[in-house]
């Protein structure tokens, strides 16, 4: 995947742009480099000097407690965030879909998934990523007609739409209820070996990070404060031992004690 | 773990059961009808326009008998009649042509006018440091005061009458338009620049889209003002238009001609009011709206 063309998100654009040129130099296999990531609210750093890499068609989830600042991390890498400081290089085609779909109930669905696109794309162009996510059937609705399971579908076509060299996912799976659930991470992992793109997914199910994640970092204290390689075969089977005890090893990392639950 | 709620198999259970399974006879049940058997026969329509003709004929009734005299109220037959005269030797279309003239140009211009303030300040901080202060001030002003020195400033023609309309029209349409402007999901704005639109494209696919219900009912608003300030514009030295009939026969005692311009007004009224809520209907298809039982 090419991910040859790098953007920094920084406050101060010369001088992330001289690290940008320099980093790029040593460094062209990453699809997202971060490096003494500082953010900080009222003088209170949600994220202090993190760092972070991220390799072309890697599939990355980031856990933490709520407030941990991981949906801030993800919406710096999305470009929404600029009071920030340190450097941060992430591909120009990037992609985000939100926990709430977010698509604008004044327009069509077809019409949503191509907002913002460059060029005049045709419809055609929009069917095909809906087909992508099986929602073709759905194409001419309002996305007020829209199940949670559907929009949330219309929002990933969304995404896919604009052929991202890095997807960025935050906690898109958290309004759906339990069977669309699954089916929805289903398809993100689908997708994601499809397209071949990298994945952050933000979110604060350890079961689907687990489930999805080659890598499944946990974010604490503004930094990354642990990771964790996932060499299980894919599919994966989440009654597989050696599943329950990355599990299990990455709820205790996040302060939840699951020794009364194994015995 | 499986919970059954059946009977237990075996006839020898352990613990008595005190239910009343067996019993059927002790549940009381109720039949739950379909609510289309709920609904009178009698058509909606019919029920709807039984209170107004009931009204009509009590109006009637107390004219022929004496009770009330063409003096103070005429009757609706006289109305009636009156009416068809005054359609038939043209006077009322003409004075119907005028002031839907002075009520288009007015609203067209506040609209206009009103529009254009509320982009301004609902979409940069600028404008609205620079128009938002004095146009609330302005607001608190009632607009029928200004009559006076806008006869002074635009004479007695058609210009204060329009003018009168437009600023009527303007304050309703501003305030509604931007606070539609300022009250798009910003969520949404949010996903816009995630999606990479411009700053116009965001204005032109999520700003004004969002801002288009609130914008329309101020328009609503300003329809039922611009009638307001037609009236009272047309009442200060008009020669011409509905009002100036009303004036006219308010000079001759002539209730009859007076009831006939308000059924007018009324009439234009609710023709303005289907008018914006077809462009509802058209433009806000989108929005699925609670449409009553």
């Amino acid at each position: 995947m090419a991910t040859d063309v790098h953007r920094p998100v920084s406050p101060q654009a010369a001088e992330a742009y001289q690290a940008a040129r320099t980093a790029q130099a040593v460094r062209t296999a990453q699809a997202v480099h971060v490096e003494g990531l500082t953010r900080s609210f009222d003088g209170r750093a949600v994220i202090d000097r993190l760092q972070l890499d991220v390799r072309p068609g890697e599939f990355v989830a980031l856990l933490g407690r709520s407030g941990c600042g991981k949906s801030t991390l993800l919406r710096i890498l999305a470009g929404l965030d600029r009071d920030i400081e340190g450097t941060v290089l992430v591909p120009r085609r990037k992609a985000v879909a939100f926990q709430a779909p977010r698509l604008m109930p004044w327009k069509k669905v077809w019409r949503n998934v191509l907002l913002g696109l460059p060029g005049k794309p045709g419809r055609a162009v929009a069917e095909q990523a809906l087909k992508e996510v099986g929602l073709d059937h759905r194409t001419d609705a309002w996305p007020k007609t829209l199940s949670g399971g559907e929009a949330q579908r219309a929002s990933l076509a969304r995404a896919l739409v604009r052929e991202p060299d890095l997807l960025l996912l935050d906690e898109p799976f958290g309004a759906l209820d339990a069977l669309t659930r699954i089916k929805a991470q289903r398809l993100v992992g689908e997708l994601w070996q499809r397209r071949g793109c990298a994945v952050l997914l933000v979110t604060h199910d350890v079961e689907e990070a687990v489930l999805l994640a080659d890598r499944v970092l946990v974010m604490d204290d503004g930094v990354i404060a642990h990771e964790q390689r996932v060499d299980l075969d894919r599919p994966r089977d989440i009654t597989d031992p050696r599943f329950a005890e990355l599990r299990a090893g990455l709820l205790e990392r996040l302060g939840v004690d699951t020794a009364a639950e194994a015995a | 773990m499986s919970i059954s709620h059946g009977p237990p198999s075996s006839a020898e259970a352990d613990i008595p059961l005190k239910s009343s399974f067996a019993n059927s006879s002790a549940v009381d049940v109720v039949p739950l009808l379909p609510a289309s058997s709920r609904r009178t026969r009698v058509p909606r329509w019919l029920r709807r326009t039984t209170g107004p003709v009931l009204l009509l004929l009590l109006w009637q009734l107390l004219s022929s008998t004496g009770v009330l005299t063409a003096d103070v109220l005429a009757s609706p037959g006289r109305i009636a009649q009156v009416g068809g005269d005054l359609i038939a030797d043209g006077s009322l279309t003409s004075a119907m042509g005028t002031s839907l003239q002075r009520v288009a140009a007015g609203l067209a211009l506040g609209t206009l006018v009103g529009t254009g303030l509320a982009l301004l300040s609902g979409l940069f901080r600028v404008g609205e440091d620079l128009v938002d202060a004095p146009v609330q001030m302005l607001r608190t002003v009632p607009f029928v005061g200004l009559i006076p020195l806008f006869i002074i400033w635009f004479g007695i023609g058609e210009a204060p009458k329009v003018a009168i309309i437009t600023l009527g029209v303007t304050f309703p349409l501003y305030l509604n338009v931007y606070a539609g402007i300022r009250g798009v999901d910003s969520q949404l704005i949010e996903a816009g620049e995630s999606l990479g639109l411009s700053r116009w494209g965001l204005v032109r696919h999520v700003v004004l889209p969002g801002a288009l219900p609130s914008a329309l009912t101020g328009l609503r608003y300003s329809l039922g003002i611009a009638w307001l300030a037609l009236v009272f514009a047309e009442q200060v030295n008009a020669d011409s238009g509905i009002g100036f009939l009303m004036v006219q026969a308010r000079d001759f005692l002539r209730t009859d001609v007076i009831v006939v311009c308000l059924i007018v007004y009324a009439f234009l009224g609710l023709l303005a009011d289907f008018i914006v809520r077809s462009l509802e209907r058209l433009l806000l298809q989108w929005r699925p709206t609670f449409t009553g039982r």
